[in-house]
């Protein structure tokens, strides 16, 4: 094993079925008896701290950071809420959502804590947190998923909160809650026979677990343009996650890779994995995306014509 | 029983900033102001309803996004706090409704029978979205009428906009032969924006003034395309637009709460009211009535 302020990076599905209901479908069962793994390598890991990105907690000025000490409410989602009320009551870190907030402006973002009685807490970091972190053993901070966001702001962002982890001397856990393809099934359809919503789907998913369970992190990032063209219903810009995954956890493909599990959940990808620092896996593959450091706002299309470097633009076209 | 009838219909936009600077006491937050225009349009749409008399206010709301089917509220109360999971600042509302279960149930099986995938959510624990709360709040901030909740029925994502709204105009018809055979008199809300690009930052102060405006000029163009044809009556033109202005204005009417109003109105060919038009950290935002009885004179 690498020693690494990132001690584990942890990939989980976010829909609530293995938390309120896995007997009625075997594979939410092995998601929920995968959870239980993961929970036991995350005890084990040595980590201090969970920093959650959901995926399920979308944001639209900039990048939100959960402060609130012990958030508490009884949960429904907005879809599935015949499954039942979820109670929770977790154990945040506002110092460290602080200095989360703080590596963020350093590097660019528009970022904020959020610290409120009452808030909203997402359907995916509430499954993640009571089967994760039952006991609020860890504390933990939940970041938001910019809606607008792209890569490099994605890649800065995962960056920041390396900094922050790494500036307050504690081991983390990076836990990503998404799932992989995401259409969902839009009719009821009876649990036991739910499956991927389409083969194309599930070819893309087995590719990208392959990656992960070869400790390819980066690459995967590095695909995730293609992932989000061929496997994801278009409700956000881009599929984030492993740009956020990546570069909290290093931009590099020396990870132990573990897939614990992979099954349908109402026609989406539901997979749980585990990354763990190695010395040598993989290797560094190559790589051809950008690795910026800082963010400078949007870069619209025609913003090179600003720069002086291309002189000015012609008034027509020249032969 | 005599028959229900729609007293009006309003696009009812739900921007949390505009229940913020009024500073109404179920309000957490406080502020000094902001968003006059729309909120002095809301106003105006508040006078031209105070002549109407009406029993329900049934609400299609885009915050309360469902991908299995169309979901309608089914527990007759619900009293919680809502904080904006975007603009948790700003709202952090104390409500307390009432919720016309019958109705809601009746516009259910309606929808049903018109081949529409529908379900009753009767979980006491729901949160109600707070765009619906803003939205009926700027209506009827006395909170004295029980209101009906559909979710927006996210197909656009799933299928296009031709089939969202297609669905919407089901429920839309719908909704109508609900009302008409309940004997209840409906005020119905579509509670969106109109485009709805919106400003990735926000201002120190968020009700500083000298910050707001239309996030381009694209948008605005297209806001005042749409108001133009509900202007002049030429709502089925503004329905087989809806499509492209969706797409290039990354309009919140992908939601299909317009599209399920004018279906409801039976698209409306009478001048609409245009009470006010405004933006919200950069998104375009209409106060808008059509009152039947004007189809009438």
């Amino acid at each position: 094993m690498r020693e690494d302020n990132v001690c584990k990076g942890i990939l989980v599905p976010g829909l609530p079925h293995p938390l309120l209901c896995p007997e009625k479908n075997e594979g939410w069962q092995r998601i929920r008896d995968a959870y239980d793994k993961a929970r036991i390598e995350l005890e084990e890991s040595g980590a201090e701290i969970l920093v959650i990105y959901s995926t399920f907690w979308p944001s639209i000025l900039g990048h939100q950071v959960q402060a609130y000490p012990e958030p508490e409410w009884t949960y429904v989602d907005e879809e599935f809420h015949d499954l039942g009320s979820i109670d929770y009551k977790f154990k945040m870190d506002p110092e460290f959502a602080e200095l989360t907030a703080t590596k963020c402006k350093e590097r660019g973002l528009h970022a904020r804590t959020v610290s409120y009685y009452g808030f909203p807490i997402d359907t995916g970091s509430i499954v993640a947190l009571k089967l994760l972190n039952p006991d609020n053993r860890l504390p933990a901070i939940i970041v938001s998923s910019n809606m607008y966001a792209n890569r490099a702001e994605s890649i800065v962002l995962g960056k920041s909160i390396r900094d922050a982890i790494d500036a307050s001397g504690k081991k983390a856990a990076a836990v990503v809650i998404s799932a992989l393809s995401n259409r969902l099934h839009t009719v009821e359809i009876d649990p036991k026979d739910d499956k991927i919503h389409s083969l194309k789907d599930h070819e893309w998913n087995l590719k990208f677990l392959e990656y992960l369970e070869k400790g390819r992190l980066e690459d995967v990032s590095q695909l995730s343009r293609q992932f989000h063209n061929e496997a994801r219903v278009p409700k956000v810009v881009s599929f984030k996650p492993f740009w956020i995954m990546a570069s909290i956890m290093g931009q590099n493909n020396l990870y132990d890779g573990n897939v614990l599990a992979y099954e349908p959940i109402c026609g989406t990808g539901a997979a749980v994995v585990t990354l763990t620092p190695a010395e040598d896996t993989a290797g560094d593959l190559e790589y051809d995306e950008d690795d910026p450091e800082f963010y400078k706002g949007d870069r619209e299309v025609l913003d090179f014509y600003d720069q002086p470097g291309m002189g000015p633009l012609e008034e027509r076209d020249g032969d | 029983m005599s028959k229900g009838e729609i007293v009006m219909g309003a696009l009812a936009p739900h921007p949390p900033h505009l229940v913020y600077a009024e500073n109404p006491p179920q309000n957490e937050a406080t502020s000094e102001g902001g968003w006059e225009e729309l909120r002095w349009g809301y106003e105006r749409l508040r006078d031209s309803l105070s002549e109407k008399d009406y029993d329900v206010i049934i609400v299609h709301t885009p915050h309360w996004a469902t991908f299995v089917g169309t979901h309608f509220l089914g527990v007759e109360k619900f009293k919680s706090l809502s904080v904006d999971p975007i603009f948790p600042n700003l709202f952090r509302y104390n409500y307390d409704l009432t919720v016309d279960v019958e109705l809601s149930k009746a516009i259910h099986d309606n929808a049903a029978d018109s081949g529409l995938l529908v379900k009753m959510m009767e979980n006491p624990d729901f949160r109600i979205d707070y765009g619906t709360i803003t939205s009926c709040h700027l209506v009827n901030p006395k909170w004295d009428k029980p209101i009906v909740c559909i979710s927006s029925n996210r197909s656009k994502f799933y299928f296009n906009s031709e089939l969202m709204q297609a669905n919407m105009i089901k429920l839309g018809e719908a909704t109508r032969k609900a009302v008409e055979a309940s004997g209840k008199r409906a005020l119905l809300l579509s509670s969106n924006s109109l485009s709805h690009r919106h400003f990735t930052t926000e201002p120190e102060v968020p009700e500083d003034m000298s910050k707001e405006h239309v996030t381009n000029h694209n948008q605005y163009l297209w806001d005042m395309k749409m108001i133009n044809l509900m202007k002049d009556g030429k709502t089925k033109e503004m329905i087989d637009l809806m499509p492209d202005f969706t797409e290039q204005t990354v309009a919140e009417t992908e939601a299909g709460c317009l599209t399920w109003l004018m279906s409801a109105l039976g698209f409306p060919d009478y001048k609409a009211t245009v009470h006010a038009y405004g933006t919200v950290i950069g998104t375009g935002n209409a106060i808008i009535g059509w009152d039947p009885k004007k189809a009438k004179i």
